[in-house]
């Protein structure tokens, strides 16, 4: 461990360790253009220059391994005119056309040049110019604007792992651009756009149209996926201008994926303003007390047996557990929050959560995905699966559809006998498993919604027993949720009680008239026509397939508009902050649950979000720890025994860019899918919003 | 002796003819007051009127939707909503200033980086409604059209001391 001085303070680091990162530790600041922490090294900017005594000439410091003894100052009138120097060589070329720029006023470079710049240029020549490359829908370039700091070409080929960016030429004529002409395909590459220290990389679907300093910044939780990142809600007025992503070691880190960042335009688009009853075979906008009249007409004398609920992928917890109890009390037992039908067995809470939790998953030394595909189902998840495979002695096999994960993994076969092989330790891969000392195995709602997911469910149980996956400290189940609400629902046990049916039997006695009124809590998911004649209750936020269907159509909240909490897929309970106000006549969801228990005369027995909390806790203890994860316990056995049946097992993501109805009805989203394809199209099933 | 000297001045009224002595200087010098509106006082280069948005030569409207005016104006008059117009540059959809809040201290045309926003000779410009002086980007580039070749000599005169 060598010991250093820096401007006068003594600092003990590993060694290895450069001075810019010591610098850090101390809370020292030197200036940084193509430095990032969670980026290789490159050294190419010059701008972090630092005096080191018995060096000759100035260093980088972000590039200088410290060593012992070394006496390091960072702010001598020397390092000034040097730093002073090379902010004029990068300003040289630079446009300086503040005024527009979208990184105007959250720009590294505007920042430092007000600290090392100068007043005047001295350079008579003309700048150079340098033409902007087409990124694709996302990614606005503005190349005259760029340092060459290399930052982005570093982020898409180490942590996307899709190297498509490159410096071409040398000397002035070195530009950024693709090695071949075609859009940055990854689902990470909005992270472009906050690591770009300058405006050449930015924002494109809000190009234009806000400026960093007049925004409103809410600090909340993502719900576009089963991750549940922390993200940033940027707002201006009653509008989300921007969604970036906020540190959190413990879940993303600071990266964000490209839907939870851009599908914010669809919460403009689509949306239920207003409550709707169809009268006449039309959706006719009514008043809040007409809607819940209507609902309370069509209940009145119905025998709860007659009466189910469906929860969709965002709904959230508060509003699960107040739908469970009004549904209690109307003396219905048909409930479900698995809307695709996955085979998830909510009575042993570690059959449905990713156990090595995400940190934890860059331990595995071993690990095998089933029927999944991180990189479109979590590909924030996928970076850090990407991250231990960088570091080398981590093995990957894959069961299931083949295609890129930006990571190379073993491609065992399509089927899902080649599990039941594994498991029964026919197959040499179980070796691999049993030898590694923290192996670790994914399975995701594609393999589990199968109609034999049950079984798979409990092949990959019997594995993980068999080749010790779970051991002292370690847990290598994991199931890759995809919907931000399931987890938290099957946590609450919105699930079908003594009796009740699943998401299958409702719909199958939907169609047969035996269940008469279904609510369907945000879900659009569910086949529609299976729904016979029954008298459809849909609250949600947009005007998709479940609100084409509905009798009565409630306009709730979507979860930038409201403080709701949601159980991400490591069973790690996360609230959400309000950044905007639902629009128009639309309310907080368990509101209105509360509203229309009023309405049915089965008044809930809360009237703040505190007592619904309290619920929660009382449903479970998981919503007492708010953003730590409740680890599972392991034992009780789940999953059924049997042969699976054949057919390839395939993600349950069609299409990264469209999953729900936020981002369905997103244009930016659109424009991906058309631009991207939407990734591996083996299910193309079409959406509400198609025509 | 004081009540001597104030009797003898009031009986001879001389603090009446100092009076009219200085009206009748005053008769014969230069008049101060001018007959305004048919004429008019000298205006400063920097004298800060009713607010104007300029054009280049070539008829492309300056204002950039930059937003610095509306983040520096103290009174918070000013409103723009920038967009990408259609061929790619940047422009303010709406840029709308409230005359009833400005209170002229020119902060916006000193943030301008183009000159756009400017504050004219014009101080005319009183109507007979609120609404009226609600003004919008038409009204501020027609101004900016009405007074260009003075707004440009304006800023040329003052050039030298900035």
């Amino acid at each position: 461990m060598p010991k250093l001085t820096i401007d006068g303070r003594e600092i003990e680091v590993e060694a290895g360790m450069t001075i810019i990162q010591a610098a850090d530790q101390l809370g020292i600041e030197i200036p940084r253009f193509c430095y990032h922490e969670r980026l290789a090294i490159a050294g190419n900017c010059r701008m972090c220059l630092v005096e080191v005594e018995k060096m000759p000439k100035p260093v980088a410091s972000c590039a200088m391994p410290v060593g012992e003894g070394m006496v390091v100052k960072t702010n001598t009138p020397g390092i000034r005119k040097a730093r002073q120097g090379v902010m004029e060589f990068l300003l040289l070329n630079h446009p300086l056309d503040c005024p527009i720029c979208d990184q105007g006023g959250e720009c590294d470079l505007q920042d430092q040049a007000m600290a090392y710049g100068s007043d005047t240029g001295r350079c008579q020549e003309g700048k150079r110019a340098v033409p902007d490359k087409d990124y694709g829908p996302l990614v606005q370039t503005m190349m005259t604007r760029c340092i060459q700091c290399t930052r982005c070409v570093r982020f898409i080929s180490e942590i996307a792992g899709t190297p498509v960016l490159g410096g071409l030429g040398r000397g002035e004529h070195m530009e950024i651009t693709r090695y071949v002409n075609a859009a940055v395909s990854s689902e990470l590459s909005g992270n472009l756009i906050d690591l770009c220290p300058v405006g050449a990389l930015t924002n494109k679907p809000a190009s234009y149209t806000y400026r960093s300093w007049e925004l409103k910044k809410t600090e909340s939780v993502d719900a576009m996926d089963a991750l549940g990142a922390s993200i940033r809600i940027d707002t201006r007025g009653n509008e989300v201008i921007r969604v970036l992503p906020r540190v959190n070691e413990d879940v993303n880190e600071e990266w964000l994926s490209d839907r939870s960042r851009f599908a914010c335009d669809g919460l403009k688009r689509q949306r239920l303003d207003r409550p709707y009853v169809r009268k006449d075979g039309k959706l006719v906008a009514v008043t809040w007390p007409e809607a819940l009249a209507a609902i309370a007409a069509r209940l009145k004398g119905l025998n709860g047996s007659k009466i189910a609920a469906i929860a969709g992928d965002q709904a959230d917890a508060e509003t699960m557990v107040a739908y469970k109890d009004l549904l209690a009390s109307l003396g219905s037992a048909h409930l479900d929050c698995r809307q695709d039908g996955a085979a998830l067995d909510p009575s042993v809470r570690a059959s449905y959560l990713f156990n090595s939790t995400a940190v934890g998953i860059e331990q595995a030394d071993a690990l095998l995905l089933i029927g999944v595909n991180p990189r479109k189902e979590a590909p924030v998840l996928n970076a850090r699966i990407r991250k231990r495979w960088q570091k080398g002695g981590f093995k990957v096999a894959r069961i299931g559809h083949k295609g890129d994960l930006t990571y190379k993994y073993e491609h065992l076969g399509d089927e899902a006998s080649v599990l039941k092989d594994i498991a029964e330790g026919k197959h040499p891969f179980f070796e691999v498993l049993k030898n590694a000392a923290k192996p670790a195995l994914i399975i995701g709602q594609g393999a589990l919604s199968r109609a034999d997911g049950a079984i798979l469910l409990g092949l990959a149980r019997k594995l993980a027993d068999a080749a010790g996956l779970v051991g002292d400290g370690w847990n290598g189940f994991n199931v890759l949720q995809t919907a931000a609400a399931r987890v938290g629902g099957l946590d609450l046990g919105f699930v079908p009680q003594s009796g009740g049916k699943d998401v299958a039997g409702i719909l199958d006695s939907a169609g047969k008239g035996e269940v008469e009124v279904v609510f369907l809590l945000g879900a659009d998911e569910v086949e529609m026509a299976a729904l016979g004649k029954a008298f459809v209750v849909y609250q949600g936020t947009h005007g998709d397939a479940g609100a084409h269907r509905a009798d009565v159509i409630l306009p709730g909240a979507a979860y930038t508009e409201k403080s709701a909490t949601y159980v991400n897929l490591e069973g790690r309970a996360q609230q959400t902050r309000l950044a905007v106000f639902p629009p128009g006549e639309a309310k907080e969801d368990w509101r209105i649950v509360r509203a229309l228990s009023d309405a049915l005369g089965k008044s809930l027995a809360y009237d703040s979000l505190k007592s619904v909390r309290e619920r929660l806790v009382r449903a479970s203890p998981v919503f007492a720890v708010i953003g730590e994860v409740t680890p599972a316990v392991w034992g009780a056995v789940f999953g059924t025994e049997g042969t699976p049946a054949g057919g390839a097992l395939v993600s349950n993501i069609d299409n990264f860019y469209m999953t729900d109805p936020i981002s369905r009805a997103s244009k930016t989203m659109a424009e991906c899918t058309a631009a991207f394809g939407g990734g591996c199209n083996h299910k193309h099933k079409k959406t509400g919003t198609h025509g | 002796m004081s009540f001597l000297d104030r009797t003898t001045r009031a009986f001879l009224l001389t603090e009446l003819f100092q009076g009219l002595a200085v009206t009748l200087r005053y008769m014969f010098k230069p008049k101060v007051t001018i007959n305004y509106p048919y004429e008019k006082g000298p205006l400063s280069p920097r004298f800060r009127g009713e607010h104007a948005l300029r054009r280049y030569a070539n008829g492309e409207e300056r204002c950039i939707a930059c937003k610095l005016c509306e983040a520096i104006c103290p009174a918070q008059a000013i409103t723009i909503e920038p967009e990408p117009r259609s061929d790619g540059s940047r422009r303010a959809r709406r840029y709308d200033l409230d005359m009833t809040k400005c209170i002229y201290c020119g902060l916006c045309q000193e943030a301008c980086p183009v000159d756009a926003i400017v504050e004219g000779p014009n101080f005319e410009y009183a109507t007979e409604t609120r609404a009226e002086l609600m003004y919008n980007k038409s009204k501020l580039l027609a101004n900016g059209d009405r007074w260009e070749v003075e707004l440009a000599f304006r800023i040329a005169a003052d050039a030298p001391y900035r």
